[in-house]
């Protein structure tokens, strides 16, 4: 299920539905990830996440289904937020079910470093001192990297 | 053949629209093509999309490597590296 949204999102009720899905789920692995109010020294008064409607839902889609054709899994739910959001609101959460940890692990992982790399969003922060689009990181390039192909 | 070019974050701003629609000489027909195209149209264009300078391409939703071809009618995005998550 993936799902890119203005509104917040509630971990628990997600995290019910995932465990819902099936009986012989043995793990649930959730990650959230949340709007900072420092980067790189400059306060951060707002974040503004930008996308590309249509491409964005395909791309997360790919990552989900590459996921999936790797590790055995018995749920994925993902959702992106987009528009102004204040420091410390929840930007993305993605969580993964599957019979054991190991793989429900990995596949969070895998799709949190895919999702930073591929999906076509962006992100502004407006700080006292103006507003600047953030930049890629390389280390989110080397941590998708190491997933191979 | 005519085109709609998408433009994101801050391509965006830099070009001053969120899109365009082009009709293209025949002897555009790649993705290469078409960036040397709107290089040609001078500045901003040609500092923006200088060989050497990061931006991502996507045709059709889906990202595309500089010797695709066009067919008409297509959805090209140009864009900044993805900052997502």
């Amino acid at each position: 299920m993936i799902r890119v949204q203005q509104e917040d999102f509630d971990v628990g009720d997600e995290l019910r539905q995932l465990r819902a899905a099936h009986p012989a789920i043995g793990a649930v692995v959730s990650f959230v990830g949340l709007v900072r109010d420092l980067n790189e020294g400059s306060s951060v008064l707002c974040m503004t996440l930008e996308h590309y409607p249509g491409m964005t839902e395909k791309s997360l889609q790919q990552i989900v289904a590459a996921a999936q054709q790797r590790w055995p899994l018995m749920g994925v739910r993902v959702i992106h937020r987009v528009g102004p959001l204040l420091p410390c609101e929840q930007i993305v959460l993605v969580a993964v079910a599957s019979a054991h940890r190991g793989d429900a692990f990995a596949a969070c992982e895998f799709i949190m470093d895919y999702l930073k790399t591929k999906a076509p969003f962006w992100k502004k922060e407006d700080t006292p001192a103006g507003s600047q689009w953030v930049d890629a990181r390389e280390s989110d390039d080397s941590a998708a990297a190491r997933w191979g192909n | 053949m005519k085109c709609q070019i998408l433009y994101f974050a801050r391509m965006r701003e830099v070009f001053a629209t969120p899109a365009e629609e082009v009709a293209l000489p025949d002897s555009v027909r790649t993705i290469a093509d078409l960036l040397n195209w709107l290089r040609a149209r001078g500045e901003p264009w040609c500092s923006e999309l200088a060989a050497g300078k990061t931006f991502r391409v996507a045709l059709n939703q889906e990202m595309a490597s500089l010797d695709q071809m066009l067919t008409e009618a297509a959805e090209v995005a140009i864009f900044p590296p993805v900052t997502g998550g």
